[in-house]
């Protein structure tokens, strides 16, 4: 017996599977099984103790007001996000890269500290800045700039505002480190030769810069449109009840709101197998059109 | 441009740019210690009186009702630490064996990995979550963490360390006698300490700001973390905002703790690791 557990231990031809087995055991269980069970329960009722095949009835009810409206707010608040998230940081990370910044590292951490709070006490600071009535505090400025005070919390567009500007607040950090780490990988010399050419630093920036940050601008581009699609908290934190006509209604939250708190899980299914047919529609979509920097990061 | 001019000009940009960074951070901090009567009566309010500070919201976690807070505290810091733990343990495993062993299915394997990273993970939620009922895990700290424990980005990272690791270490231990996992376990592990720093830093950041599956998980009062249990008091019919504020305030100081001894370490965990950020 106890050369039977020697034989084991020592075994190279077993280790490389039970080293691996965590992850198997995971991945089957929490993985596979799950998105196996989310598309047979989209095809049913699911009720304790009663499911009932019903065919596509779930996917019917898709048809309906308040679905496009998510989809509608998740592309909207995706687009919106990425229009910020990306330039903005990027002409950051140039100018935090620069040797004539004084205080570079103490700067880069002030930058990156936002995307450390949780998405839940990050919008109660934002909810309180953004405080509705005549005396909360970007209202009292607006005032002050000579425009009336915006019910941020009961419109589409104020309330799209605030939570494209929670998410630009916390995630430019975190993608400013991304593209400094790609700076860094850019040669001097390519800048060097671009100088004796006579290159100025708009040359520079659109020339050398831009096109070898591109593999991370596509990978930055790529986590935001997931972000965007999955987002929840910053539609959570400011309307976790009743929200006026939709506002902040996202797909997640759709899924939450009639899968969770309505218990119709196959319902809240079927919304799940779109977002999976979204999301893997998009990554087809840039798989063809950024196949060959996809390889060259492989 | 004469360069002071343009040194003055960035270091101005930037000193705006890291305002903007710390304000919301910074007004919460202030209201914190305002009567709760003014904190909406105030209009541009950029400092907080002296004579006016009170410390009423942070009394207020003494009392019976806000008391509340520190068992979310305690439900914050232990998922955290089972979740981070056991995450750098099996997932490190897991990484060095897909890094040293050349085995029928390692391919497989390192495609699934990747392409769970490319899932968002909130389609899986129902299920799990009704996996969760099955296996009578709901309510509890084993639900919120087992399903994420095998983190594939931890994975991925501990794979890429172990990979640039010379080989005669491996070769060293077995003409020792070591077993294969002495190896790991006695000599590799050791060897991949700052790996295990910045997978540390990048998983307890992640876990301590975990929301929406805890949020579905967590069904008492008295297991909720900080972020569930906050989130409850913000109510559209004017907010609990005692123990709101304080709480916030609590709950962002051990992040800015760890991140100021660690700065390097959440660079390093970002840019390799931090996939799906």
């Amino acid at each position: 017996m106890h050369r039977v557990i020697n034989n084991f231990l020592y075994s190279k031809k077993y280790a490389p599977y039970i080293f691996v087995l965590p992850f198997l055991i995971s991945f089957s269980l929490f993985f596979v099984y799950p998105i196996i069970s989310t598309i047979i329960m989209s095809f049913q009722r699911v009720f304790i103790g009663s499911i009932t095949f019903i065919g596509l009835d779930n996917y019917k009810r898709l048809i309906n007001e308040s679905f496009f409206n998510a989809i509608r707010t998740n592309i909207l608040y995706t687009v919106l996000t990425i229009l910020y998230l990306i330039p903005v940081p990027i002409v950051i990370a140039v100018a935090l890269n620069s040797k004539l910044l004084i205080g570079r590292n103490a700067f880069r951490a002030v930058l990156f500290l936002p995307s450390l709070i949780s998405i839940i006490v990050s919008g109660v600071a934002f909810r309180l800045l953004f405080g509705t009535g005549e005396f909360g505090f970007v209202n009292s400025l607006l005032q002050k700039l000579g425009s009336r005070p915006v019910n941020w919390l009961l419109e589409y567009w104020p309330g799209m505002f605030i939570m494209v500007s929670l998410a630009c607040w916390r995630w430019s950090g975190v993608n400013i480190v991304y593209f400094l780490s790609g700076l860094q990988n850019i040669p001097k010399e390519l800048y060097e030769s671009a100088d004796i050419d006579g290159a100025n630093s708009l040359d520079k920036f659109f020339y050398i810069t831009l096109p070898l940050l591109k593999p991370i601008i596509i990978y930055v581009l790529t986590i935001s449109i997931y972000g965007g699609f999955a987002m929840f908290g910053e539609s959570y934190v400011y309307w976790n009840e009743n929200m006026p006509g939709d506002i902040g209604l996202t797909i997640v939250r759709y899924i939450y709101q009639e899968a969770i708190q309505r218990n119709d899980l196959g319902y809240g299914s079927s919304i799940g197998i779109v977002l999976l047919a979204i999301v893997f529609g998009i990554n087809i979509l840039q798989l063809k059109f950024f196949g060959i920097f996809r390889r060259e990061q492989g | 441009m004469n360069k002071n001019i343009k040194k003055g000009l960035l270091l101005l940009l930037f000193i705006v740019l890291g305002i903007i960074a710390i304000f919301p951070i910074y007004y919460l901090l202030i209201s914190s210690f305002r009567p709760s009567d003014k904190m909406f009566r105030s209009g541009i309010v950029l400092f907080v009186k002296l004579e006016e500070i009170t410390l009423r919201n942070y009394r207020y976690l003494f009392s019976e009702s806000g008391k509340i807070y520190f068992y979310w505290y305690r439900n914050s810091i232990l998922i955290t630490a089972i979740f981070t733990t056991g995450a750098l343990f099996l997932t490190s495993f897991v990484g060095y064996g897909l890094a040293v062993y050349n085995f029928k299915g390692r391919n497989l394997i390192l495609t699934a990995v990747l392409f769970i990273m490319m899932i968002p993970l909130e389609i899986l939620m129902l299920p799990l979550y009704k996996l969760l009922i099955a296996l009578k895990l709901m309510n509890t700290y084993q639900g919120v963490v087992l399903p994420f424990i095998v983190s594939p980005i931890g994975i991925f990272f501990f794979r890429q360390y172990a990979t640039g690791i010379q080989k005669d270490y491996i070769d060293a231990g077995r003409i020792d006698g070591c077993t294969e996992y002495g190896i790991f376990f006695k000599i590799i592990a050791p060897l991949m300490k700052p790996a295990y720093s910045a997978m540390a830093i990048l998983l307890s950041m992640r876990s301590w700001n975990d929301f929406i599956w805890p949020l579905i998980v967590l069904r008492t009062n008295k297991m909720f973390t900080i972020p569930i249990g906050l989130a409850g008091l913000l109510t559209p019919y004017g907010n609990n905002y005692d123990l709101l504020l304080s709480g916030a305030i609590l709950a962002i100081i051990p992040v800015i703790i760890v991140f100021i001894f660690n700065q390097k370490y959440f660079v390093s965990g970002i840019t390799i690791g931090g996939i799906k950020g």
